[in-house]
């Protein structure tokens, strides 16, 4: 963490803390005493290969799942010992598979994500967040139809907006992106950064694609083999040296109308 | 809460209003057809209570039916396919070994007690089962199911009460008078409970993360949940039998028709499960007229001729 974000951090209050987080499958140590000080407010997006450990801690950060040690406060409530139902205010959880057993229309589902708020009698403000919400994924259209009759992209917006919805300080999203086209994927990292920035949300992604996260987070955290590898701004972070650590592959960096651009095919 | 901030769609649609008209015309031709000649005492003694005890026990059964699937999360349990409705009559049986002539009530809140401890019994094998496959899990309760009825079978054996075990266990209503339905009377109530209660419902049918997300406590809806399914199946078992298949039929046509979103299907799934019990109950009192068929029987053969095409379409889609 760098100094200026820790005086942020100081000053505006945290996001996202978490203390020591650890979390074993049996032998296998998936996520290895992570120390993370997100401040409030900003993107964040996490990174790192496959069984990393993103999800996992996420999850824990997320109330999902418990952690083996350490601790974890959301927004400044600790999230092992707060209220489910007050941290549901508070913090938005989206895990990276979803599946739904039961029919639900695109609408009813994002008016779930109001349900910390209005406990299943929604307001005229409700429904005008979900209207909001519909509208910010592109699904006005697609609003009274069932889950099961949307395409995959289409549903993965769906869920997001449930959770948008949700109007929570602390958004987290495990791979917002999967299924989304170009347009899709860029409005909605266009729609998470304005989150952060107009509303002053804390919003962490897990992403894969490394230039998603450079173009749009204002931190990046790698992660691999259950520890934090490297945590700063992209500029610190999209380093071609850093990244080939990480992912065990060549990575070139290259700075392109101001941003700065990794490429690692071929 | 203000009229004005309700969200449009929860005021009764025309097709709900329609819906209503129709049950009204069910229970008008329930409560007039029949043997005995008609007269303000016949009405009031025996057909009036024996319609409402069916429009009661239809709605509440068939809720019941969607509550398990929402708190289960599964297509195919009902109180007939879990074990919840065998362990009320194992209950009914015991207790009349026990204690015999015990009050009506007496007999329902034994019944009840077992029905939840039948149904906390299902829930634990399910969850100790390995596998996911849905179409196990009311297999499970089937094999259950079979188990409790064995034992209570046993029980009525060797003390001579295997002619009114049969009798309980096959719902029929032609036994309903005055003085002896009054109890459904409340599970009537649960079933309010259970509108108010829809979304709580509904969000713990979406599973566990969700519920999590939503802050949802999961357990206490589970508890409030199974409590209402247990007691109305004891009071339906102990005021008229096992009406078997109900739960299973109606939530899930209501589920293809307007959703699983409870808020929204509940006025149907009770409105269609009341209809279905009507029109069970006329077609049983009809087909070998002057003799009845008791409704238990007529809802058996037609649930699982549906159960099997749930099934057969499962496989088919898989
Ligand atoms: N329930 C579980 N039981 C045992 N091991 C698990 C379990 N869940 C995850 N793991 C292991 O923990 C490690 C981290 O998994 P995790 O899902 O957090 O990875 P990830 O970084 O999200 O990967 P991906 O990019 O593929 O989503 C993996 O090695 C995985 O195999
Ligand atoms: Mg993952």
């Amino acid at each position: 963490m760098t100094a200026t974000a820790e005086t942020s951090a100081r000053t505006r209050g945290h996001g996202v803390r978490a203390e020591g987080v650890t979390k074993r499958y049996g032998r296998s140590l998936v996520v290895d005493d992570v120390h993370l000080d997100l401040p409030l407010g900003g993107v964040t997006a996490l990174i790192g290969p496959n069984g990393a450990g993103k999800s996992t801690l996420l999850s824990i950060v997320g109330r999902l799942l418990g952690a083996d040690a350490g601790r974890v406060s959301v927004a400044g409530l600790d999230v092992a010992t707060t209220r489910g139902d007050e941290l549901a205010k508070r913090l938005a959880v989206l895990r990276q598979d979803n599946h739904l057993d039961i029919r639900l229309t695109v609408r009813d589902l994002v008016t779930f994500g109001r349900y910390p708020h209005s406990k299943g009698r929604p307001t005229a403000e409700d429904l005008e967040h979900v209207e909001r919400a519909l509208a910010y994924l592109d699904l006005t259209e697609l609003a009274d139809r069932f889950l099961d009759q949307l395409s995959g992209g289409q549903r993965q917006r769906a869920f997001v907006a449930m959770v948008l919805c949700q109007d929570t300080d602390v958004i987290l999203l495990d791979e917002p992106l999967n299924n989304l086209d170009l347009r899709h994927a860029v409005a909605m990292m266009g729609r998470l950064r304005d989150a952060a920035r107009e509303l002053g949300r804390t919003v962490v992604v897990v992403v894969h694609d490394l230039n998603v996260a450079s173009c749009y987070a204002d931190t990046i955290v790698a992660m691999r083999d259950g520890k934090v590898a490297a945590c700063g701004t992209p500029a610190e972070i999209m380093r071609p040296d850093l990244l080939e650590e990480i992912y065990g592959l060549p990575v070139r960096v290259h700075e392109l109308d101001g941003q700065l651009i990794a490429t690692y095919y071929g | 809460m203000t009229v004005t901030t309700r969200p449009a769609r929860t005021t009764p649609p025309a097709a709900l209003v329609g819906g209503v008209g129709g049950l009204l015309v069910l229970a008008a031709i329930s409560c007039l057809i029949g043997v005995a000649g008609m007269s303000w005492e016949v009405l009031w003694v025996s057909r009036l209570p024996r319609t409402i005890g069916l429009v009661l026990a239809g709605a509440a059964l068939a809720v019941c039916g969607l509550l398990m699937q929402l708190l289960v999360r599964n297509r195919f349990v009902e109180p007939s396919t879990v074990g919840t409705t065998e362990a009320a009559g194992l209950g009914l049986v015991v207790i009349t070994l026990l204690v015999p002539g015990s009050p009506l009530m007496v007999k329902m809140v034994t019944a009840a007690l077992f029905a939840l401890a039948g149904t906390w019994l299902f829930l634990r094998v399910v969850r100790l089962m390995p596998v996911r496959e849905p179409i196990l899990v009311p297999l499970i309760g089937l094999m259950l199911g079979g188990v409790i009825s064995a034992m209570t079978t046993f029980l009525a054996f060797h003390h001579d009460l295997l002619q009114t075990l049969n009798t309980w266990m096959t719902g029929d209503f032609s036994g309903v008078l005055q003085g002896r339905y009054e109890l459904l009377w409340l599970v009537a109530g649960l079933v309010v409970i259970a509108f108010v209660a829809a979304d709580r419902f509904t969000v713990a049918g979406m599973g566990e993360t969700f519920s999590a997300n939503a802050g949802l406590d999961h357990r206490s809806v589970l508890a409030v949940g199974l409590a209402i399914v247990s007691v109305v199946s004891a009071v339906v078992v102990v005021t008229v039998g096992v009406i078997p298949f109900l739960g299973l039929i109606v939530p899930n046509v209501v589920s293809a028709l307007v959703g699983d979103n409870a808020r929204r299907g509940l006025p149907w799934v009770a409105l269609l499960g009341s209809g279905l019990v009507l029109a069970c109950d006329i077609v049983g009192r009809l087909v070998r007229h002057p003799y009845e068929i008791p409704v238990g029987t007529v809802m058996g053969v037609l649930g699982a001729v549906f159960f099997l095409h749930l099934l057969l379409r499962r496989s088919r889609a898989a």
